[in-house]
């Protein structure tokens, strides 16, 4: 794998082959000394145009458990406010002479750009409203952990219902979940306000409602997504309070959940707003587990990029 | 200067004859006085020089990009002997001295007319009215805030009534901010979705043309639609026209042919505004440019300096070249599938663009005494695009790579090869 820049990269056997070997990477976080040697003398670059303490943190946790040096560059109001172009500043860190590029960037599109730019590896830590793939490969191994509760070798998410819940016109995690989930056989329902819907979503392969309540007793998963502050004030809904009775996960909405069903979210959550407090800490949430299945991921996708022969 | 001779060209698709130039004017060749120069055109089409009526020569105020020289050269590439720069310069062209001072870059540095394009509102805010009247006097009579929409309906009702009492236009870069504000950047619709870039709607175009052709109907005034990009708009000035509503309307050669499928790979040469549409929209804007419904090609030049255009998708500036590379495109899109003619094409990218523009030396008949201004072309020649060939200082070239034809073979301007691709002028 030569970058990780979409969800849609990735086949089946490629999500399986990563979320085994995250399996593995995740029984190093247990242990008192925290180090694998596999990345002894690569660099990693973390290049945030965009912050986000919890992305960043995970991905230098990831690089340096696996024992490769990692730097953190915020690139924040860089780039055209500063005079600098994007190529420029992306080149610049290159040329130190880095082994792989997170990159984290507030326009959809810019890791694509950077890898056409450099040779080394960019991983897509967040573009825009676009992708997040590694948050989708952290939500499916959440997932993947949490269905084999009950069936313990599944691979395949085959009739699985998955909803993602909230703003998807904006969500880049919406958009990397629904390309890794279709990839592994769930079906995907996708929960929103028509006005939180993106342009051409009929040819998406998931079905779309906007109807929470109707959705809810069918779904495997629940997958809240956060509501961005600006977004309140967009008109995109009337109030909060509307957004809240309509969309949130409230307390109520728990009793129509289908027995063995699980709550995700991927974080930072607004309690109160799309989720509650009952919700999220039910014994049914995922939320720290994928949390935590965030340095596993990123350590298997980093093993993958860097571990193997050039 | 000796007299210019071309011999056998095709003119405007009608048949063969040989053109006199003499002092800037054409002459019967029977008149033919002692020794003269000679251009064979034998297998090429002549056409009126091409004119442009929207181009961004980026000067003064970002030199780095393009000039009144480097882009009037492109233009001569081009085959075009007029080129309407707009008034987004800095400072903008919002008073009858800025309006000079581009008039007389060009008559210092051109390879071709410049001709100022006015302001609408003082500092393209779309608040107040600039001096329209002023400017007037000082020459223009095509008046535009492009890049930016007068969204505002009363400012575009007083700018329409106003340039009444001079015969002068109001060139609308229809684009409501509310439906599609500064970030818009792709067409809304499936590839906006999938890529998460914000939406630019075709609702957002079509429903200021719709406003403004009912202005343009209450105030009996002149409407000139810039860069028509979608079929919605073309259905509207379509039952305007029909009406006899005063509005002409320009498209521009990347929208009838590129696609929004260009923006895929999320390359910043590709980001224009308004956005290059789906299919659909492409063969709209051909149909009504075939049918006369949409007026008059226009190049919407917009040449960028590299660091503009080498940021993420969504920072990068909006625009693409378009002079050297628009008679190809129409070449290509109209004539190679027969479309129009040649005599249709000397209408929509030099008769009638002379016409709104009120350009009394350009879009004439190649005809003694007329002002000699034209372009030879071979239909046939093909080249494969690159854009560190091209003239503009710029390389946002949105052709670079693709094979297209490469027509002109000479441009004259007012009896000067102002252009030739390679000498063919013998004495």
């Amino acid at each position: 794998m030569r970058h990780l820049l979409s969800a849609a990269d990735l086949d089946q056997p490629q999500i399986t082959e990563i979320l085994d070997l995250a399996e593995e990477m995740s029984l190093v976080q247990g242990r008192a000394v925290k180090k694998l040697p596999a990345l002894r003398g690569r660099t990693v670059v973390n290049l945030f145009f965009e912050d986000s303490t919890r992305t960043r943190s995970s991905f230098e946790i990831a690089g340096k458990w696996l024992s490769a040096d990692v730097i953190n560059i915020s690139a924040k109001g860089s780039s055209v406010s500063k005079g600098e172009s994007l190529r420029d500043t992306v080149l610049t860190v290159a040329a130190m002479g880095v082994d792989a590029l997170v990159i984290r960037h507030h326009a959809s599109g810019a890791p694509w750009q950077a890898s056409r730019w450099i040779d080394a590896h960019v991983l897509n830590a967040g573009d825009g409203t676009h992708e997040h793939p590694t948050q989708a490969l952290l939500d499916a191994f959440t997932i993947r952990r949490h269905f084999r509760h009950f069936v313990p070798d599944l691979s395949s998410f085959e009739g699985k219902t998955v909803a993602i819940v909230g703003d998807i016109t904006h969500s880049r995690v919406a958009r990397s979940n629904v390309l890794l989930l279709n990839t592994l056989g769930a079906e995907v329902i996708l929960v929103a306000p028509p006005t939180l819907l993106p342009a051409g979503i009929d040819s998406w392969p998931v079905l779309v409602c906007t109807d929470f309540d109707q959705v809810l007793p069918h779904a495997d998963i629940v997958m809240m997504l956060r509501v961005q502050r600006e977004r309140m004030s967009g008109g995109y809904f009337p109030t909060p309070r509307e957004y809240t009775i309509g969309y949130g996960l409230t307390r109520p909405r728990l009793e129509l959940m289908k027995p063995g069903a699980a709550i995700c979210h991927p974080g930072p959550m607004n309690r109160g707003l799309e989720i509650s407090a009952d919700a999220a800490d039910a014994a049914n949430s995922l939320i720290l587990d994928q949390v935590a299945a965030g340095v596993s991921v990123r350590m298997s996708v980093l093993y993958e990029l860097l571990g193997g022969a050039e | 200067m000796r007299d210019l001779l071309i011999r056998g060209a095709d003119l405007v698709g009608r048949g063969r004859s040989d053109l006199l130039i003499r002092n800037g004017h054409f002459l019967d060749p029977a008149d033919v006085d002692g020794d003269v120069n000679e251009l064979d055109a034998h297998g090429l089409v002549a056409l009126p020089g091409l004119v442009d009526l929207h181009a961004h020569l980026r000067e003064p105020g970002r030199e780095d990009a393009e000039t009144v020289e480097s882009g009037t050269l492109a233009a001569a590439r081009g085959g075009y002997t007029a080129v309407l720069a707009m008034a987004n310069t800095t400072p903008v062209t919002d008073t009858a001295e800025a309006a000079a001072h581009v008039a007389a870059l060009g008559v210092r540095d051109g390879h071709a007319q410049v001709v100022p394009i006015g302001a609408v509102s003082k500092g393209l805010d779309g608040v107040e009215l600039a001096e329209l009247g002023l400017m007037a006097r000082a020459g223009v009579r095509l008046f535009s805030d492009d890049g930016h929409c007068v969204s505002d309906a009363r400012l575009m009702r007083r700018a329409l009534e106003y340039v009444r009492a001079f015969d002068g236009a109001i060139a609308q870069h229809a684009q409501d901010p509310q439906l599609a504000g500064a970030g818009a950047c792709c067409h809304e619709g499936e590839i906006s979705g999938k890529l998460g870039l914000p939406g630019w709607p075709s609702a957002a175009e079509a429903s200021i043309v719709a406003r403004d052709v009912q202005i343009a109907e209450l105030t009996r005034s002149r409407l000139h639609v810039c860069h028509v990009s979608c079929a919605e708009t073309v259905d509207i000035i379509r039952w305007a026209k029909q009406r006899g509503i005063n509005v002409t309307a320009e498209v521009a050669p990347h929208h009838l042919m590129l696609t929004t499928n260009e923006v895929l790979g999320y390359d910043p040469t590709f980001k224009v505004n308004p956005p290059l549409r789906p299919t659909e929209h492409v063969e709209a804007v051909r149909e009504a440019l075939a049918d006369g419904t949409i007026d008059a090609v226009a190049t919407d030049h917009a040449p960028h300096a590299r660091h503009d255009k080498e940021h993420a998708f969504a920072d990068a500036a909006f625009g693409m070249l378009g002079l050297e590379t628009a008679l190809a495109v129409v070449l290509e899109t109209m004539i190679n599938s027969d479309l129009l003619t040649w005599a249709e094409v000397a209408k929509r990218m030099s008769i009638i663009p002379a016409h709104i523009a009120r350009l009394t030396d350009q879009g004439r008949p190649l005809a003694p005494g007329e002002p000699a201004n034209l372009v030879l072309l071979d239909p046939d020649a093909r080249v494969v695009v690159d854009r560190n060939e091209s003239a503009s200082l710029a390389r946002n070239n949105p052709w670079h790579g693709r094979e297209l034809p490469d027509p002109v073979v000479a441009t004259i301007w007012a009896g000067r090869v102002t252009y030739q691709k390679e000498s063919r002028v013998v004495s």
